[in-house]
């Protein structure tokens, strides 16, 4: 693209952000006096009564649909079918159990922030279906982009509540829809760490969680787990297979070990203990472009820290790996 | 800005010949506030037309400088923008879209140059589609990774000429409408192709979300900004993301899936015999979907009269209705005389 004009940014005035763009629209454009109900082009219409009143806004429930995937991609129809498979994978294989759950807000945004383990994370489907189940609210998770690349996986992921980690995807559910997000702020490092390195919390990425709770004026929820680290823990890495095939890492696994081809999906029964810590709130106002990145980090740090003492202070308690 | 009232209107709208112009142009027929109409295409109207001038030109617009003059033209209607590209070659089309753009706006901004308002039409397809995108793209959320394909790196320049072209001419409204996929009765791209197929390609273990807008309200979108003097760039998409799967469904059709790897090696010879021409732009679209934020309009006052699935519900009414009693009605041609006449004959009694 070298040979194109030194264009400006993609920022500019001209491409305002979403907050200058109200602004630019008020100041040029003065939205005509009446001009939703103005007829503005005699269109044939095609039907009578094109909308038989319903609600012009958000878009969740169109007319005429005939799936109920919503406009993240997720699915009630096949989260309910998860939900009843996973159920016994919780409850009876996991043993998954919480405390502070008080400490999830019942309504309004919030981000969950909590370390990463596994060679295929087994702590994701864990927080999501719990809080689900013990709160009722749904929990939409935030995965690396390369989810998205696999056939059948993406499409699958999307419907149960899974969304690719862009900032733009977090801030709306936050702060437009008052939901649950999920982020591991380890990213793909988490996962990819070898049994040696369990229970030791990776970097938290560049502090972007910390940011985006900063924008959309939410709390961040950081919650501890144990267990997942046993469920599936990998011995040693591939990197050439890795970086063959694009993905982020390529395990060999001890299940892989124990149970031959079928160890590539089965989990050991590690016990889950789950501790959702107290909420982290900034003081910010939202919808800064920027902020501090030394504040940002700081904030950042002192959750991996929060975190990562709650880790060891559970370890610490813990008699068996199988039965906690 | 209030009440601020602008004399009779002269119009310039690129691309008669294209579905776009053509329905801008009898949209702007209708509005007795516009004076004159001009329509610029290399090829002829498609659609009748009352009033409008039709002036035939070369791809890349040599001679526009002098018809700006000419006809004093204070509002140019940007429509001549391929964003198909199975209708030509990619050098035809960067001569159309990018040199075609750049002689344009030469145009509007020499020296005691009339023009006030611009509105081009761009598409969506600016973003492009990958699957680093976010579910929404807002007017400034930058393209998750630099354009590649073709329509995507036209559409890059253009805009980057209108950018230009409005910061360097701070008195002209400038504003940019970005289409979503366009389906209506009229209207032909790869997807309403693809949906007419007795069986709708899809690719294996993906089933993305797709946003649809109706042709008619594409076309009231544009009207829309002009009469509402709005300037910026906005998105123009129906509200809804549906699947694919879905958008077949509603079309009372099932999908037949490729393989997600290897895929030209059969869409290639489809393309070929003839069957769908699925060109790489509509494949990643196939295997990412691509959703964008259509708030910023539907702030400054616009209503959408269709969301995406009135949109292909209708879309695909009007292929079963055209499939029955085809076109309904004798398709129009253009005949110069006939329209010379009707335009300036002194014979023709005119209110």
């Amino acid at each position: 693209m070298e040979h194109d004009p030194p264009g400006p940014p993609p920022r500019t005035e001209f491409a305002p952000g979403p907050t200058g763009g109200s602004d630019l629209v008020a100041a040029l454009g003065e939205p005509a006096p009446g001009a939703p109900g103005r007829s503005l082009v005699p269109v044939p219409v095609p039907r009578e009564d094109p909308h038989p009143g319903e609600s012009e806004e958000g878009g969740e429930h169109l007319a005429g649909r005939v799936s109920d995937v919503d406009e993240w991609g997720r699915s009630e129809h096949m989260r309910s079918i998860a939900r009843r498979l996973y159920d016994p994978v919780y409850s009876r294989w996991f043993r998954a159990e919480w405390e502070g759950l008080e400490n999830i807000p019942t309504e309004g945004g919030a981000l969950l922030v909590a370390n990463h383990a596994a060679a295929i994370p087994s702590d994701a489907p864990v927080i999501m279906h719990g809080i689900e189940k013990e709160l009722g609210r749904p929990v939409y998770g935030l995965a690396d982009n390369f989810f998205k690349r696999v056939p059948v996986v993406g499409t699958l992921w999307s419907r149960l509540g899974g969304l690719p980690a862009h900032p733009d995807n977090a801030y709306r559910l936050l702060a437009e829809q008052g939901q649950l997000v999920l982020v591991f702020p380890e990213g793909s490092k988490g996962p990819a760490k070898t049994f040696d390195e369990r229970y030791q919390l990776r970097r938290f990425g560049r502090g972007g969680f910390v940011e985006i709770a900063m924008q959309a004026g939410v709390p961040v929820v950081p919650i501890a787990v144990v267990g997942a680290e046993e469920s599936m823990p990998t011995l040693f890495r591939l990197p050439s297979v890795a970086s063959l095939i694009g993905a982020p890492y390529v395990p060999v696994t001890a299940n892989m070990l124990a149970f031959g081809p079928l160890g590539a999906i089965t989990y050991f029964p590690a016990k889950f203990k789950l501790r959702v810590l107290e909420p982290v709130t900034f003081n910010v106002p939202p919808d800064q472009e920027r902020y501090s990145k030394s504040r940002v980090m700081d904030w950042s740090e002192a959750i991996r820290d929060r975190i990562q003492n709650a880790l060891y202070d559970m370890l610490r308690s813990r008699e068996s790996v199988w039965f906690g | 800005m209030i009440g601020h009232t602008r004399s009779a209107r002269r119009v310039l709208v690129t691309g008669l010949g294209s579905f776009w112009g053509g329905r801008v142009a009898q949209a702007l027929e209708a509005d007795p506030e516009v004076d004159v109409i001009v329509g610029l295409d290399t090829t002829e109207p498609t659609v009748e037309l009352e009033r409008t001038e039709y002036v035939r030109v070369d791809a890349n617009y040599s001679i526009l400088a002098r018809i700006v003059r000419a006809a004093q033209i204070d509002t140019i209607i940007h429509t001549f923008l391929i964003v198909d590209p199975t209708v030509m070659s990619a050098r035809a089309m960067h001569e159309i879209n990018v040199i075609g753009t750049m002689n344009l706006f030469a145009a509007a901004s020499a020296p005691a140059s009339t023009v006030r308002n611009v509105v081009v039409k761009s598409s969506t397809i600016v973003y492009g589609c990958s699957a680093q995108d976010p579910v929404w793209f807002r007017e400034d959320t930058p393209p998750s990774r630099p354009a590649r394909r073709g329509v995507e790196r036209n559409l890059e320049a253009v805009e980057g000429y209108v950018r230009d072209f409005a910061q360097d001419n701070p008195h002209v409204n400038v504003s940019m409408l970005r289409f979503a996929n366009v389906v209506g009765a009229e209207i032909e791209t790869p997807l309403t192709k693809a949906l007419q197929l007795p069986l709708v390609p899809s690719l294996a273990g993906f089933d993305p979300r797709f946003q649809f807008v109706h042709e008619d309200d594409v076309i009231r979108a544009i009207m829309f900004v002009l009469q509402a003097n709005l300037a910026g760039v906005y998105n123009v998409a129906g509200d809804g993301l549906l699947p694919w799967s879905e958008v077949a469904r509603i079309c009372g059709k099932r999908t037949a899936p490729l393989p997600p790897l290897g895929t030209t090696l059969i869409t290639e010879p489809l393309a070929r015999l003839g069957v769908v021409d699925l060109p790489e732009e509509y494949l990643q679209l196939l295997r990412f979907g691509r959703g964008v934020d259509n708030t910023r309009l539907k702030d400054a006052g616009f209503r959408y009269e269709y969301d995406s699935v009135r949109a292909v519900s209708a879309f695909i009414e009007s292929v079963r209705l055209r499939r029955t009693i085809g076109t309904g009605q004798p398709s129009y041609r253009y005949e110069r005389d006939v329209e010379q006449f009707f335009r300036h004959s002194p014979a023709v009694i005119r209110d």
